[in-house]
């Protein structure tokens, strides 16, 4: 066992936790943080998305004890109380998500994409938000709406930016 | 914008979704509870020999390693196949024992032998690696054709040569004369490959015993939890119906693969009693792969006639479909009555006959995946007649509109009596919307760059709002398959909908409110929907079929229908009015051409109070229903693909897709849409991406998504999407279902796509890069011999 401290969606939290603990396992199954889900084994499908350091990572693949020290944001963090991010604004209004699934992850990728390109000064065209979206898989929308949530979004965080400004 | 029928209305469930609060089974938590791992057996087909547990219980944490002999010793059923079918002889389908822990042999790779149950997830995974069983192996019977032939290995003792059933339907001697008498035959042997549904979230199962009421409560990832616990009650023996709830939370996606009552959730129930714990299972993705009933698996002959006037005069077809190695809960109906009641597709054809044979092998039971059955009929016919157009030497959708059948009702010599449609119609809006009168300079500036590019039809037709109870009853089918629904109208005029259907993301808290909100006047946030849990909701028989709609829906206009005239004594005692001049409109229940009215709210007050209604009439304000369609529902469209192959690499690119569908009455279009684009991106898979692999040994090559080639959001475009609505004559909103028309149209609009840029017809599904360059090899090098 060993401790291992985080500063999760703004709140420090320290548990004592095996070294074999995933990130995901730690938000699951200790913080009790289930809006981040597991679809699979392998690193493939990105509904475990979360931000590390402001870095959108896949928790399954990340061991709790080698991120010590570091601010996670989870899906669960990402509102501003009951506001929601334009990114969960926009998934909602173009009927981005279906079976919900594998949306949380969406949305971290989405909002991690779109500050991407935004600090580089690059235009998020839809033929990149393909692109981008190689780490996450859907089954439900056929991409589509979430495509579109995610262009919608992007204008909708300029919004927010110049509003933070 | 309203909310009513016809609205697009953004998702009420969305919220807990996207803010992450959405409740699935694995975020279920109970108190007390261990995990369960199971044993699963490495081998395609073996004995077993022996199970050594000792490792096993003597780690610390390892609460119980349970077996099959325990399994069956405490009185637990083997698994049902719920459809009877009978060979062409009259025999019944031979059916194989399945128990939930394989005792004497293990059928495929996979196969659970043992389960462990231990105080955590990682504990009970490392003990399961420490289970020793012995197996003498077996050669395994893997592809179905092969398990058929002579010497082939047995998979099941009372099933001679691995033949599960070996059926027929239509007319054998007047098919065979009409396709001799014909002036053209197209004879092509098609595969339909097989898929692994892969809904993102992996089954689980948090299964509950509670001692002192001998009361099980089973969290689960099912499509239908009433069916679910009939299944695990009445066959499988674990409780009697009243002494077990199963609760189907949130659902992320189910494809048809979480219509089943598995092993798992059995062992889970059953070994929750065994240690009085809560025992909690979940699923990772290869397990999803091993385990979670896979689709399709078809080999098939068409042979397609034509006069010399290019009408159709007959068709045949003979299919091999693979089972697996279990029948699994729909796998008789699937390739029988729910696929060639469908081989007359859009057209008029005289004369039909269609045999299949239900294959045994060493690989997971096959099953209904989203289209099942109809997916695989309607790429044989849409390929056939791509093929038969280019033989002929005619336009394809010229081809197609000469025989399609323009006058309902439509008696087909396949069962089915289509009530409705506008076939001619959907292709109309389909190439309009393709422009196709301007493929022709798009070909040629495709070419310009080096690019084949090509165009494909495909015009669908399925069978959905399955379905009439006498009609699937008289078939082989052990339930019925009406609906229920429960319409609580509160004391302050809110309302509650209990519904047998289950939404695993088709939007149903949205689009049942829709229709409640549309009949009385009462705003959408008044309206909530309960569904998927059998002690809230009496009885449902779940979602898939795309049935919520044409079947669920209408339970709950039959049980809205039933409010309106309690309704209306109330209002007409209360207003002094007669009942036949009480009409609702807007939230208010007035006296027509007065200005004496209620609020909807006073009515629901007046109920409950029962102060003043009147004599003899009950207190309250609650109504049920239960709706048995009266006809199949028949939706239908024409899609058409366009596709751009790179002759060096074999790539294709999808450019455009364009679906014109005729669903019936749309609820909410932008859900319908959705439904669309999801089934597209299915069917576009299925056309270029996806295949379940296994080796000659029957172990399965494909078991994550480093082998399984999901499509991702760069391999499918923006979907242009039309509606050309016929109304559904035989339900009372009049809709036929949208949920499976993508999975079912898509794939031979794409493979006719992809044929007619690279100009040979010799393409299997997928259609890997590797196989249109060898495919375009093998035209190449014949254009250079000529």
């Amino acid at each position: 066992m060993t401790q291992v401290t985080l500063t999760v969606n703004g709140k420090s939290v320290s548990r004592d936790v095996p070294d074999t603990m995933l990130l995901s396992e730690f938000l699951r199954e200790e913080l009790r943080l289930t809006g981040t889900h597991v679809g699979c084994d392998t690193s493939q499908c990105g509904a475990c998305v979360v931000h590390l350091d402001g870095r959108a990572v896949k928790s399954c693949t990340a061991l709790a004890v080698a991120h010590s020290g570091s601010a996670v944001t989870t899906i669960e963090g990402l509102a501003s109380g009951k506001t929601l991010h334009p990114m969960q604004e926009a998934f909602n209004e173009h009927h981005g998500l279906q079976c919900g699934f594998c949306t949380t992850g969406m949305i971290m990728t989405g909002v991690d994409m779109v500050n991407r390109y935004k600090a580089a000064g690059k235009a998020l065209t839809p033929e990149a938000i393909r692109k981008e979206l190689e780490g996450n898989i859907c089954r439900c929308t056929g991409y589509h709406n979430i495509v579109k949530a995610i262009e919608d979004a992007a204008t909708r965080m300029d919004g927010m930016a110049q509003a933070a400004e | 914008m309203g909310t009513g029928i016809g609205a697009r209305v953004k998702r009420k469930e969305d919220r807990r979704f996207i803010t992450g609060k959405g409740k699935y089974t694995d975020d279920i938590r109970m108190e007390n509870q261990a995990y369960a791992a199971f044993v699963r057996s490495p081998h395609a087909h073996a004995k077993v020999t022996g199970i050594d547990k000792s490792a096993a219980l003597a780690m610390e944490g390892v609460i119980d390693v349970l077996d099959g002999h325990q399994l069956t010793g405490d009185g637990i059923g083997n698994l049902i196949c719920g459809w009877a079918i009978s060979s062409r002889d009259g025999s019944p389908m031979n059916m194989g024992a399945w128990s939930a822990l394989a005792t004497e042999k293990v059928r495929y790779v996979g196969d659970a032998v043992a389960v462990v149950i231990a105080e955590s997830q990682a504990l009970a995974r490392q003990a399961a690696e420490m289970v020793e069983v012995s197996y003498e192996e077996l050669p395994a019977a893997v592809f179905a054709d092969k398990a058929l032939q002579p010497g082939a290995p047995q998979v099941h003792d009372n099933a001679p040569g691995n033949l599960i059933f070996d059926w027929v339907i239509g007319e054998e001697e007047a098919t065979e004369a009409a396709l001799a008498g014909s002036a053209h035959v197209v004879d092509i042997d098609l595969t339909n490959n097989r898929l692994s549904p892969n809904p993102m979230e992996p089954r689980a199962a948090v299964a509950t015993y509670d001692e002192a009421e001998d009361h099980y409560t089973l969290y689960t990832t099912s499509q239908n939890p009433h069916v679910a616990r009939l299944v695990l009650s009445a066959f499988y023996q674990v409780a009697p119906e009243h002494k077990l709830r199963v609760i189907a939370p949130d659902v992320g996606g189910g494809f048809g693969s979480k219509i089943y009552i598995y092993p798992e959730e059995i062992t889970c129930l059953w070994a929750s009693m065994r240690t009085q714990r809560s025992v909690k299972w979940t699923g990772d993705r290869s397990e999803a792969f091993m385990t979670d009933a896979h689709g399709r698996d078809h080999i098939s002959n068409v042979k397609l006639g034509f006069d010399a006037d290019h009408r159709i005069t007959g068709l045949k077809i003979e299919t091999i479909a693979n089972l697996g190695a279990y029948m699994s809960l729909f796998s008789s109906v699937t390739p029988t009555y729910l696929h060639a009641t469908l081989y007359s597709g859009q057209y008029v054809i005289p004369h039909i006959f269609g045999n299949v044979k239900a294959v045994y092998t060493n690989t997971v039971p096959v099953d209904a995946y989203r289209g099942a059955g109809r997916p695989e009929a309607c790429y044989m016919i849409e390929r056939a007649m791509e093929v038969a157009a280019r033989q002929l030497g005619v336009d394809p959708a010229e081809l197609r509109r000469k025989n399609f059948i323009n006058e309902f009702p439509y008696q087909t010599p396949v069962i089915l009596t289509y009530d409705a449609g506008d076939f001619g119609g959907n292709l109309d809006k389909a190439m309009k919307a393709a422009d196709v009168a301007g493929f022709a300079a798009r070909k040629a500036e495709a070419a310009a760059r080096g690019k084949l590019r090509g165009m494909g039809y495909s015009c669908y037709i399925e069978a959905c709002g399955i379905a009439p109870s006498a009609a699937v009853g008289s078939l082989g089918s052990g339930v019925g398959l009406w609906e229920s629904a429960e319409v609580r109208v509160n004391p302050v005029g809110t309302i509650e909908i209990l519904t047998g259907s289950h939404s695993h993301g088709q939007g149903h808290e949205t689009t049942f409110a829709q229709i409640v909100s549309d009949r009385f006047g009462v705003p959408m946030e008044n309206v909530s929907i309960v569904h998927g849990d059998t002690d809230k909701v009496q009885f449902g028989m779940g979602t898939y079929g795309s049935r919520s709609g044409a079947v669920g829906m209408s339970a709950i206009v039959k049980a809205m229908d039933k409010i309106e005239a309690k309704v209306k004594k109330i209002a007409a005692h209360q207003l002094e009015a007669s009942e036949d001049d009480i009409v609702i409109e807007g939230g208010e229940v007035k006296v027509k051409g007065t200005d004496r009215k209620l609020a909807w709210h006073e009515i629901g007050l007046a109920a409950y109070t029962a102060h003043n209604l009147p004599p003899d009439m009950e207190p309250g304000l609650k109504e049920g229903a239960f709706y048995d369609p009266s006809n199949f529902t028949f939706p239908a469209g024409c899609y058409i693909a366009e596709v751009e192959v790179d002759p060096d690499t074999g790539v294709t690119e999808i450019i455009q897709f364009t679906a014109a569908d005729d669903f019936g009455t749309i609820i909410n279009p932008m859900i319908v849409e959705g439904q669309v684009h999801g089934g597209v991106a299915q069917g576009i898979g299925q056309a270029l991406l996806e295949q379940v692999v296994y080796d000659e040994d029957g172990q399965l090559i494909t078991g994550s998504y480093m082998d399984y080639a999901m499509p991702r959001a760069d391999d499918v475009p923006f979907y242009t999407i039309e509606h050309n609505t016929t109304v559904c004559p035989s339900n009372p909103l009049g809709i036929k279902g949208c949920g499976e028309a993508g999975a079912i149209g898509a794939p031979p609009a794409v493979i006719n796509a992809i044929t007619d840029a690279i100009g040979t017809d010799a393409l299997s599904m997928p259609a890997t890069p590797q196989k249109v360059w060898m495919a375009l090899q093998s035209t190449a090098s014949l254009q250079a011999a000529e």
